[in-house]
């Protein structure tokens, strides 16, 4: 099993899903059949690479969450010892609802880089331009890990499909943050600019809280675009 | 990756000014890269960064005020006119936004075309295109005209004119600017492969995505190289703990 390090570092993805997303596709795994505790986990992370590892405890609690509901029942034993689980028609119709139920975009997930970026605009003396250029230099060595495990994988195979589609998602989110976080330096640059303009006294040396290079001039000069 | 081995490519301390006095622009300060065979760096940065510039010069299409350029081992400033031209010619692959195929040739023409110029025998260099054509997979559209292609089409062809014959260097400007994101995806994946199989390559790009398909990612503004980022070894992919 493939693990992938260092999630995007934005903090969105501390709690990956939720705990409801859990519930729910072990629930739709049961679709497939009765399974047992480390069956249900190992299918899951088929699917998503072990992108979110369960521990197998989480299942079993989950497991037992759901039958205390009556969305799943105990079949009893695989004959090996395993405690077989399958969902019940409550659980059935439980599942068709969460895949006909779009996700809830409610509050913006609590965005560590967003806040630590609004913070370090206002505090004095804080490099704002290294430390976007730190951040979109690891978010890019992310995006190419997650780059290279995708050309790796093979797509004719259903469970790596779901999981190369986990992978694509991981991907946009590094690719918008990255365009994130250069409109922001763009943002930076121009208000540091106007700034520059405003104070006219040549006294002003330019803060280098954007910019690791001296110029003040504006950035894009006609014609530099090709 | 392979810093043993002999750069394709090396820049040393490259400065180019533009324009004199008022109007003067140092489109790049003081850039240092190495290319090693089988590597593929992409270069990312606003508009107006000195990427186009870089390139040119590492292509011997122009000249650095200052600091050294040597492809496979040779100093450009050493060359004369001559000298450069052939080396641009029999060691250095370009691919552009646009493709820029000659809308007169077919596929397998226009592949052939940097190999012609240089003097080969048109039967000796339709082959040496042909076999460019099959290695990226698309000896197919050998025959066909550019405007009966796609774009992702023409700018596959364009990647084969880039490598015919033994060039090691691809230079790259934008090459999926044009191109729509699963397109420029495919011609990226083939940029790849040929670099796995050895070509050393240097591509612009502003999309991250396309970007990550690269051993290196180095990042420019202003004329500098602020910034590189690799991806980590891959025994980290196995051990999270590493992070
Ligand atoms: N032939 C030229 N004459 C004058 N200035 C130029 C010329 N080519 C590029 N520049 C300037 O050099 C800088 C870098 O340009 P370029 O290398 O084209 O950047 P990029 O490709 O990153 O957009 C820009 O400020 C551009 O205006
Ligand atoms: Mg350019």
């Amino acid at each position: 099993m493939v693990c992938i390090p260092g999630m995007v570092a934005s903090g969105g993805h501390e709690n990956p899903g939720g705990p409801m997303s859990v519930r729910h596709s072990l629930l739709a795994l049961l679709e497939e059949g009765p399974m047992y505790g480390y069956q249900l986990r190992a299918e899951f992370e088929r699917r998503t690479g072990g992108t979110w590892p369960l521990n197998v405890g989480q299942v079993y609690s989950t497991l037992a969450r759901l039958e205390r509901d009556g969305l799943v029942e105990a079949r009893g034993d695989d004959g090996e010892g395993h405690r077989m689980y399958a969902a019940t028609p409550a659980g059935t119709a439980a599942v068709g609802e969460w895949f006909a139920t779009p996700v809830a975009r409610s509050q913006p997930a609590r965005d560590e880089l967003a806040i630590k970026l609004a913070v370090a605009v206002t505090v004095p003396g804080v490099d704002v331009g290294a430390m976007i250029q730190q951040q979109r230099s690891a978010t890019m060595t992310a995006l190419q890990e997650y780059t290279r495990l995708k050309a790796r994988a093979a797509v004719d195979d259903p469970a790596e499909l779901a999981w190369t589609l986990v992978l694509d998602s991981l991907v946009f989110a590094a690719e918008s943050e990255i365009r994130w976080l250069d409109h922001c330096e763009t943002r930076l640059r121009r208000a540091e600019i106007d700034r520059a303009r405003r104070t006219p006294s040549s006294s002003v040396e330019p803060s280098s809280s954007v910019e690791p290079s001296s110029s003040v001039e504006p950035v894009e000069t006609p014609g530099g675009a090709r | 990756m392979n810093a043993a081995g002999t750069a394709v490519l090396r820049l040393d301390d490259v400065h180019r000014v533009h324009g004199q006095a008022a109007t003067e622009v140092q489109a790049l300060r003081g850039v240092s890269l190495a290319v090693y065979p089988g590597e593929l760096v992409a270069v990312m940065g606003p508009s107006g960064s000195g990427k186009s510039t870089l390139l040119t010069i590492a292509g011997g299409l122009d000249s650095p005020t200052s600091g050294t350029v040597c492809v496979e081992g040779r100093d450009l400033g050493g060359l004369d006119r001559a000298g450069r031209a052939r080396l641009r010619r029999t060691s250095v692959g370009y691919v552009f936004q646009d493709f820029n195929l000659v809308p007169a040739l077919t596929a397998a023409e226009n592949a052939a075309l940097p190999l012609e110029l240089d003097g080969v025998r048109a039967r000796a260099a339709r082959g040496a295109a042909l076999a460019a054509l099959g290695e990226l997979g698309i000896e197919e559209l050998a025959d066909r005209f550019p405007d009966q292609m796609s774009g992702g089409q023409q700018q596959r062809v364009a990647i084969a004119r880039a490598v015919v014959g033994e060039r090691r260097l691809v230079l790259a400007d934008e090459p999926t600017g044009a191109l729509d994101s699963e397109t420029g995806e495919e011609v990226l994946r083939m940029l790849r492969a040929r670099c796995d199989a050895g070509t050393a390559a240097v591509m612009v790009t502003h999309e991250a995505r396309h970007a990550a398909w690269a051993d290196r990612v180095v990042f420019l503004r202003d004329g500098v190289v602020v910034d590189e980022s690799s991806p980590l070894p891959p025994t980290a992919l196995l051990e999270p703990s590493l992070r």
